[in-house]
């Protein structure tokens, strides 16, 4: 059997493949993100407990209302979303004026609230979810076993991620909110509804951040710790990315994935670290990220 | 109305003054619950541990005797820093005369060395390290409820015993996973078995799917989980996913809790073999005691871990009567090394000379759902192992404390 430094190049695919899954993660969380910095320059620090908020509420919709996790695929985002855009007009609308910083305190106090109810409510071991029907199962594929589901996760989210990118960098709705972001009183002059199409884009940046939730449930457990352990990863990987560029945040999040899969490989102990050693070198020799431009 | 309850108060104060003539120093005995309130141990820990503390110290009858006794609680996340600063604090400004519980053994090790420098108590019910009863053993502390050693021969010996010869370890990153690794390690190669790897992964991990494609490789019999909580729970679930148990691997769970059963439904930990040292389907007492705590803690019942710390109070509490006194530390863990230890709890019991409480451990196997009457009704006794053998033997800790 061939091998590259000791690793048989079978076992390696195979590696490459999970990095591959995670990195869906990575992407459509960080996409979130960025969509919502590109367009609010608001860092959304809730992004994590509005992406726990999602699998908890695939888990309700499935165990008391019965809907199954298809279901939730639709239903969850738009409830998460609900709730984002209710936050931004009565609380974040309040902020453009002023410096990043206060959008930032403003999300991160309301995800330590979010976590902590959840958390006295539910404990902090989490609860099961089980498989979509349908999606049990997989695919010997001679170099490893991949569950269906994981396929499912990769499509899905590469799907998502660039039809986001292709609306906001290619139609007609996408050219008003970056046009917005550029200039809004002249946007508004046109006669086209800016606070609106603001609150909208973070109600879409949170449906995001509620889907890759729904899209986790059934692999991780439902826990109300689950976002506030991703959120940094997810932080660096758009900080690497470039701030609120939007192919940047799509192609780090899976770059970022198959940098740690390698990691797991040759030195598991520095999984956890290893995307942050990327991001101070990419720090230092791009400040502005890998897609970024300086603003 | 209000100046009865006021006059009540002062009474009953009066009362609780002249009992206890300083006695206890500053009049108070202190035990301060120490463990992760918030993250990945909370829930076989956590809140549940304080509930157990405080009906310690309403069946021992403090108030009936006269003594006052006040609970602290304090969260270490999981941080060995943050834990021997919050030990500092408490014996030196908060005079806290016991810190009980402790999970996390990087952090229970660090507390250790303070508790011994300020000559107070240390009981330790989840932390589990073996080391705790061997080199860094001291005089002012007790393990109680289990440790790495006792775990690794209870499920270790019986599963290599039933042909689970060949051993993958995921192992935690941290003091606890290696002790956990080290003790099953050795129980397998000298009962024949063979160890094929190990991977060591960060704490806490939320995604084991790389580790378990490594495991999944080794075509060993057995992937040993040297890992707790949140990790055991995620490990046994994505290793579902990727079907480790259909095509003939199978999870030796080194460290589970009821809880983690309970998070991870039957379905999924059917068939799970586990050591533990309590379960609150043993007998009337432990069921007496259980349900008690159920109602106390949103009806969930204990785990080992906080009867544990259940047990280990109302035994200090003993300790500090019989002394008159819970001022010198040390002194205190002499005299509960002294008085046989009795409770609904472990049952009769005692502690050794090396700080370790002694009782018997039970191996589990876990339910099929079919088995099962209900939530929490999730272990079969599969083997009692006598008190005498649950734990290492003194002579092999290499604890200063043992001589000859």
């Amino acid at each position: 059997m061939t091998e590259i430094f000791g690793i048989p190049t079978q076992a390696l695919f195979g590696q490459l493949l999970i990095g591959l899954i995670n990195g869906s993660f990575y992407a459509l969380l960080s996409l979130g993100l960025a969509v919502i910095f590109g367009l609010l320059n608001i860092i959304n620090f809730a992004h994590g407990a509005q992406y726990m908020m999602g699998a908890f509420c695939a888990w309700f919709l499935l165990n008391k209302l019965g809907l199954s996790y298809w279901w939730a695929l639709l239903l969850a985002p738009l409830i998460v979303g609900a709730t984002g855009v209710v936050i931004e007009r009565l609380m974040l609308a309040r902020l453009y004026k002023l410096d990043h910083l206060y959008g930032f305190l403003l999300t991160f106090g309301f995800a330590l609230v979010i976590q902590g109810l959840f958390r006295q409510q539910f404990g902090s071991t989490g609860l099961p979810y089980s498989m979509p029907k349908g999606l049990e199962g997989g695919q010997n594929l001679g170099f490893m076993f991949l569950p269906n589901y994981r396929a499912w996760v990769i499509a899905a989210s590469l799907v998502v991620c660039l039809g986001t990118w292709f609306m906001i960098e290619k139609t007609k709705l996408g050219s008003y909110l970056r046009a917005a972001t550029e200039n809004r009183e002249l946007v508004q002059a046109f006669g086209i509804n800016v606070p609106r199409m603001i609150t909208l884009t973070y109600g879409f940046g949170v449906a995001l951040a509620a889907l890759a939730g729904v899209m986790a449930a059934p692999i991780y457990s439902v826990s109300p710790l689950m976002g506030a352990d991703l959120i940094i990863v997810v932080f660096a990987v758009v900080v690497i990315g470039g701030m609120g560029s939007i192919m940047g945040s799509i192609v780090t999040g899976f770059i970022l994935g198959l940098v740690e899969g390698l990691t797991k490989v040759f030195y598991p102990e520095a999984s956890n670290t290893v995307i942050f050693i990327v991001m101070a070198i990419v720090l230092l020799i791009k400040p502005a990220g890998l897609f970024g431009t300086q603003r | 109305m209000k100046l009865t309850r006021q006059l009540l108060a002062a009474a009953a104060l009066a009362v609780t003054a002249s009992y206890s003539h300083a006695q206890y120093s500053d009049g108070v005995v202190k035990i301060g619950v120490l463990n992760d309130q918030s993250g990945t141990y909370a829930d076989l820990a956590g809140p549940g541990s304080v509930v157990a503390a405080r009906m310690a110290v309403e069946d021992f009858g403090a108030a009936k005797k006269g003594m006052k006794v006040e609970i602290v609680v304090a969260d270490h996340q999981n941080k060995p820093e943050v834990g021997s600063s919050i030990a500092r604090q408490w014996f030196d400004a908060d005079k806290v005369d016991v810190i009980v519980d402790v999970p996390t053994s990087s952090v229970v090790l660090a507390v250790n060395q303070v508790a011994r420098e300020k000559n107070k108590v240390l009981l330790v019910s989840t932390g589990a390290t073996s080391d705790l009863y061997g080199k860094a053993c001291t005089p002012n502390s007790v393990h109680w409820t289990y440790d790495t050693w006792s775990l690794a021969n209870g499920t270790g010996t019986a599963v290599v015993k039933t042909g689970g010869n060949t051993w993958y370890f995921l192992t935690a990153d941290y003091a606890f996973g290696h002790a956990l690794e080290r003790d099953t390690e050795a129980v397998v190669l000298k009962n024949g078995g063979k160890v094929l790897g190990k991977v060591r992964h960060p704490f806490p991990s939320s995604d084991f799917s790389s580790f378990l494609l490594q495991a999944q490789a080794s075509k060993a019999k057995i992937i040993g989980l040297a890992n707790a909580g949140a990790d055991t729970i995620t490990a046994i679930k994505q290793g579902a996913e990727f079907g480790i148990v259909k095509s003939g691997q199978q999870f030796a769970g080194l460290l589970v809790f009821l809880t983690d059963v309970h998070a991870l439904g039957l379905d999924k930990a059917q068939g799970l073999l586990m050591t533990e040292s309590f379960y609150w389907d043993l007998n009337d007492q432990t069921r007496g005691f259980s349900r008690r705590f159920a109602k106390l803690h949103k009806g969930a019942m204990p785990t080992m871990g906080q009867a544990g710390v259940y047990s280990a109070v109302l035994h200090y509490l003993k300790a500090v009567e019989a002394l008159k006194s819970d001022a010198d530390g040390a002194k205190v863990v002499a005299k509960m090394k002294e008085l046989p230890t009795d409770d609904p709890v472990f049952g009769k019991g005692s502690v050794r000379q090396d700080g370790r409480k002694i009782h018997p451990m039970y191996l589990f196997e876990v339910k099929k759902p079919s088995e099962s009457k209900g939530a929490w009704d999730y272990y079969k006794l599969r083997h009692t192992i006598p008190a005498e053998q649950a734990f290492r033997p003194m002579n092999e800790g290499g604890c200063p404390l043992v001589k000859g």
